[in-house]
């Protein structure tokens, strides 16, 4: 039980800098550190070779990691990693995989660890209303939150011995139907600024954009919105049955705080929420509550974000 | 003929707030359901069977008590319900159900399986993916549409946007919310369910090599700073600045 192995989290083909998270957690659990960098091109593996207190990089050179089928990145890895505990990165094609591995090495997975303390692992669990701690006793696969362990610094130079690899693709992707747009998703942005009912219309929702552009975050929606304005995609939602977020920043603009919608984002670093009503539970969860229209605050609030950053 | 498989888990309903006792989450008083996307599952097994023909089979791993999560799939229209368990196992970690359904599956010759892209208690979202890789079959997760033939073409998020992508049988499907409207039983569906068996059977797990050492509430957050106004709003912009460090 003493290999960890950190899987680099590729995004769009380059290396997520997350991954400088998982060396951390990985280093929290003790033992060796080996970085795996699963790419079509070895100079991808570049990212990380500065990464301190890794022992080994091995860039795992397949087509399949230019697609999203989980059963070939798994077999493809499989093939390429020494035994050992894995770490990923909690994010949705990365929990597949990692489940995929899990079970082709006959180990157990845990998903969405917020916390390690040697064997003990801790994830949220019912939506984060509670915390589960998990003792491992054998090697096993497991994800990491984003934004939760801080990055390990850089300045080694580690060698890149690059593997060719293959895998055992069983999908095939027929058409893409929506493009996503170039805006970050809410999955893997730093910042996000959500909307709710509250924004009375999908064509407000360009004041969140501004808002977003500005700080570099992706928009959010609540499920009132999706299910009240076709514009607003499912992509966006943010809660129990949209997408659950770990970012920064999250700014809650109209929205009530159901529980529903809290389930998605209450373990947010920082929690932003503007509302008309003083008694919307979404003040509850909030470090900094601004009682107003957003017709009101959202344009101070863009000139004062602008004449800080601009 | 397609045998279809779906997969149904009880957790606690998510309205419920969530207490902890000893450093163990009590659920006593708390009221059991059917995990959400599990109803989006058995909407989708059942659609493909409508679409091919065959039998739908709802499948629960759980203790004596969570045959009421099976009468409400059988309400909505499934053909047989299965309970597995044996009263040696407690918890069963992920390697551990995983070897229990697909033993269960395979001895019910299933063609498909439709399962929750998450369960609401773990939130997981490991058992579609790891299973099919135990069975050797394709998998695909987060589904939010599906069209049935040879192949299920479904409809999910890929990193480019939504594809529409072609699974070949047989095959795992993690179902998202999607377009999957789970239909309401009916007055017929629920006298039925009222009189089917529960068929229980075993199988045999593994020892689980991830146990469950204790449960918490979250850190509570201290109390956030409210302000009156929309003038505030630069305020607080200044604080998330110099206060919060994010911006
Ligand atoms: C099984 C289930 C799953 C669900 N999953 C989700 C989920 O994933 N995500 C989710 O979000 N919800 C989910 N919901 C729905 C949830 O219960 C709420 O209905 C929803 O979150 C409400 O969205 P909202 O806050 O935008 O709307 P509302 O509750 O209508 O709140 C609108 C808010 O806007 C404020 N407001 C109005 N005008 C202004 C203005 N001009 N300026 C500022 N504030 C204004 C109001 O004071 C109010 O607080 C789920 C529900 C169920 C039953
Ligand atoms: N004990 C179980 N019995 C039957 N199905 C289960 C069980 N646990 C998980 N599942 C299925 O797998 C899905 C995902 O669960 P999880 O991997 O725990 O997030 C659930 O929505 C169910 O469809």
């Amino acid at each position: 039980m003493t290999n960890k192995i950190v899987i680099a989290e590729l995004t769009k083909g380059t290396v997520n800098a997350s991954t400088a998270e998982l060396v951390s957690a990985a280093q929290a659990m003790g033992g060796d550190v080996t970085i795996v960098v699963p790419c079509t091109d070895a100079s991808v593996a570049d990212a990380v070779t500065g990464y301190d207190g890794v022992s080994k990089v091995i860039a795992v050179k397949s087509d399949v990691f230019a697609g999203n089928d989980s059963s070939g990145w798994a077999s493809a890895l499989d093939s390429a990693m020494p035994a050992g505990t894995v770490l990923f990165l909690a994010t949705a094609r990365s929990k597949d995989v990692a489940s995929r591995l899990a079970a082709r090495r006959g180990l157990s997975v845990v998903q969405d660890v917020v916390s390690v303390d040697g064997n003990n692992l801790t994830s949220p669990i019912y939506s984060g209303k509670a915390n589960q701690t998990v003792t491992v006793n054998a090697d096993t696969v497991v994800s990491v939150r984003a934004n939760v362990f801080p990055s390990v610094e850089s300045g080694s130079s580690n060698v890149v011995s690059v593997v060719d690899a293959s895998g055992d693709v069983k999908t095939a992707v027929q058409d893409v139907m929506q493009r996503a747009s170039a805006r970050l998703d809410v999955s893997e942005a730093n910042i996000i600024i959500s909307g709710g009912r509250g924004m009375g219309s999908p064509a407000n929702f360009s004041h969140l954009e501004a808002v977003a552009d500005t700080i570099g975050a992706a928009v959010g929606a609540s499920r009132a919105a999706v299910d009240t304005w076709d514009e607003i995609p499912h992509s966006m939602q943010v809660g129990q049955t949209g997408k659950t977020v770990n970012p920064n920043l999250y700014i809650a603009v109209g929205i009530s705080g159901a529980i529903q919608h809290l389930a998605g984002m209450r373990s947010s670093k920082y929690i932003v929420a503007i509302n008309k009503d003083a008694d919307a539970p979404i003040f509850q969860h909030a470090d900094y509550g601004i009682v107003a229209t957003w017709e009101e605050a959202l344009p101070v609030f863009q000139n004062a974000l602008s004449s800080l950053l601009g | 003929m397609s045998t279809i498989i779906v997969l149904v888990k009880q957790v606690p309903d998510t309205n419920a707030k969530i207490a902890v006792q000893g450093g163990r989450v009590d659920l006593s008083t708390v009221k059991m359901e059917m995990s959400p996307y599990d109803g989006f599952a058995i909407e989708v097994a059942l659609r493909h069977k409508e679409a091919t023909g065959g039998t739908v089979t709802a499948l629960t791993v759980g203790a004596a008590g969570t045959e009421k999560i099976l009468k409400d799939a059988k309400a909505m229209g499934v053909d047989n319900i299965v309970r597995v368990w044996d009263d040696s196992w407690s918890e069963l970690d992920s390697n551990a159900l995983q070897t229990v359904l697909k033993e269960t599956i395979q001895s019910l010759g299933g063609t498909a399986v439709y399962c929750g892209k998450s369960a609401a208690d773990t939130g997981a979202g490991s058992t579609g993916p790891g299973l099919a890789e135990r069975l050797g079959w394709a998998n695909a997760s987060n589904v939010i549409g599906a069209e049935f033939g040879d192949a299920v073409t479904v409809s999910m998020p890929v990193e480019a946007g939504v594809a529409k992508v072609s699974v070949p049988l047989p095959a795992v499907i993690s179902c998202d919310k999607g377009d999957f409207k789970p239909r309401k039983a009916n007055v017929k569906g629920i006298m039925m369910a009222k009189k089917a068996q529960v068929e229980l059977t075993t199988a045999s797990a593994p020892e689980s090599t991830v146990v469950v050492a204790s449960h918490s509430m979250p850190a509570a957050k201290p109390a956030g700073k409210t302000f009156e106004g929309g003038s505030s709003a630069s305020e607080v912009v200044q604080l998330l600045r110099d206060e919060a460090n994010v911006l």
